[in-house]
């Protein structure tokens, strides 16, 4: 009983993954379909990212500021309370900015996404696009993929800029921290390489989040559920799987990197 | 009114041996039939008969189990024949489908920009003039949700006719409607139709309505086709299951009518 579970659980896994390998195969290749590329991008680009910059930017800070403080009583055990602006930078910059970011935008942006394309498959918006002629795949997630691309490095870089501020607010402002110190430590232990795994791991992340949320929202009538319940069923699944998703990527690409 | 299509014209649409089943249940069971060109064709049914599973299957939005539909002699089973059928056809679905989140205009402007032919002024000129023969001209900016009923199924007709379609696809165009504005909505696709020269292919359960505007009928029962022919072959039949069919219709139409009449009293 366990084992036939097992392998039907396994077996859907699969089929699913397939599911959504060809969907962004298809978003990307028929990206051009229904025309407006370039508006549908530049939509996509304040929906995913303009709208995210609050939310961003306040969880940056607080990040910043607790890492500042936590750092501050850490590092003074070991007498070594010159190094917060390297505990601080490399932090936010290899690990923090980057997961953080990308689960700040999957709960607001990927969320309102999935929910987006969850009613409009419910209420017939998607049929009657493909009954244009346009391909649904490439008219609704291929300028949200694209979008992505930009928004994400764009909003981690702003989260690790906030978030070394921060650092820099709790251990030097409000704890005894000298300043120079801070920012010395900041700029020499923050190399290339390191903005590179920030980077790639931005790019990576929003790949996934877009792709899973919007392949979520699209195929909301197979969730079993049907109308306003397999919206509420898609978007739950979007922030799940994606944040599962973004926490697995990380640990695959900073072992592949580091 | 009925519009009479040259009898001598070659179908626009060919459905042979359609089948169609969901789980157990067999909803369309061997369905054959075609549609000449210029035609108004109404196709009848109870609830649950499969009519629009008929018309999905048609579109291509659902897969048949078997049989096949040929738009222009080519067969749908080739994607460029499907292709070719969503260039020129649309539909108007039973619940709308409208895009809430854009405004009347930009629901309007969408299928011209999804087929790319013209330029931009082209089709301004055009939403713009399909939106003043529906009366929605001054709704443009509005979005679907602030319209009424009878408004939205206006710009869901008017979004299917801006392309100026060979074949349009009605989906139970008046459910929902209050009896005014079903016959408003059937004198609109009459009315269209004539100035358009389309082909039209109909769901619906308004017989008495259905006959005035139709030049023919399929009665679909239980998945097959019970009847195909003219509209007045069929309201002047006297095969007693047409007639037990039309007279049941009307008799509960008599009798919700009078219901309602009573209750406004």
């Amino acid at each position: 009983m366990v084992v036939a579970q097992l392998g039907k659980l396994t077996l859907n896994t699969v089929s699913a993954t397939g599911r959504w390998a060809l969907f962004c195969g298809r978003s990307l290749a028929c990206i051009r379909s229904g025309g407006e590329l370039g508006a549908r991008i530049v939509r996509s680009v304040f929906e995913l990212g303009v709208r995210c910059v609050p939310v961003i930017a306040i969880v940056s800070a607080f990040a910043g500021l607790v890492l500042g403080l936590q750092g501050h009583y850490v590092l003074a055990r070991f007498g070594a309370s010159g190094m917060l602006g390297t505990l601080v930078s490399l932090s936010l910059c290899r690990e923090l900015g980057p997961v953080l970011a990308a689960l700040m935008i999957a709960g607001q942006a990927g969320t309102a996404l999935a929910a987006e394309l969850g009613i409009q498959r419910s209420t017939e918006q998607i049929d009657a696009i493909e009954l244009m002629d346009v391909s649904p795949e490439g008219f609704l997630a291929g300028a949200r993929l694209v979008a992505s691309l930009l928004v994400f490095p764009a909003l981690t870089s702003l989260f690790v800029l906030i978030g070394v501020t921060g650092g820099w607010l709790s251990g030097c402002i409000l704890m005894p921290q000298d300043s120079d110190a801070y920012w010395s430590a900041v700029h020499e232990a923050l190399k290339s390489r390191d903005v590179f795994e920030c980077l790639i791991k931005a790019l990576v992340f929003g790949l996934l989040t877009t792709s899973l949320c919007a392949y979520q929202g699209f195929n909301a009538h197979r969730s079993g559920e049907a109308g306003a319940r397999a919206v509420g069923v898609a978007t739950v699944r979007a922030i799940v799987l994606s944040s599962i998703a973004i926490l697995a990527a990380d640990y695959l690409i900073t072992a592949a990197l580091l | 009114m009925n519009p009479s299509p040259n009898p001598v014209a070659a179908p626009i649409l060919e459905i042979s041996h359609l089948k169609k089943s969901f789980g157990p249940r067999e909803v369309l069971r061997d369905v054959s039939f075609s549609v000449p060109a210029g035609a108004i064709l109404s196709i009848l049914g109870r609830s649950g008969t499969g009519k629009s599973v008929l018309l999905k299957c048609i579109v291509g939005l659902l897969k048949s189990d078997a049989g096949d539909v040929s738009y222009k002699g080519s067969s749908l089973a080739n994607p460029s024949a499907l292709s070719a059928l969503r260039q020129t056809a649309s539909y108007v679905f039973q619940q709308n489908a409208l895009f809430d989140s854009s405004t009347v205009y930009e629901n309007v402007l969408l299928p011209l920009q999804a087929r790319r032919r013209g330029t931009r002024a082209e089709w301004d000129m055009r939403v713009r003039s399909i939106l003043g023969r529906l009366e929605l001209a001054d709704a443009a900016q509005r979005y679907p949700s602030e319209l009424s009923g009878g408004m939205q199924k206006r710009l869901a007709v008017a979004r299917a006719l801006v392309t100026d379609p060979e074949l349009v696809f009605f989906d139970e165009p008046t459910a929902g409607l209050d009896p005014l504005r079903r016959n408003a909505v059937f004198e609109m696709i009459a009315k269209l139709q004539q100035e358009s020269k389309f082909t039209a292919i109909v769901v619906t359960h308004d017989v008495q309505e259905a006959l005035v505007v139709s030049s023919r009928i399929l009665w679909l029962d239980a998945g097959d086709v019970r009847f195909e022919g003219t509209s007045a072959d069929f309201s002047e039949s006297r095969d007693p299951d047409i007639c037990a069919f039309r007279d049941n219709i009307e008799a509960l139409r008599e009798a919700v009518r009078s219901m309602q009449t009573n209750a406004a009293h």
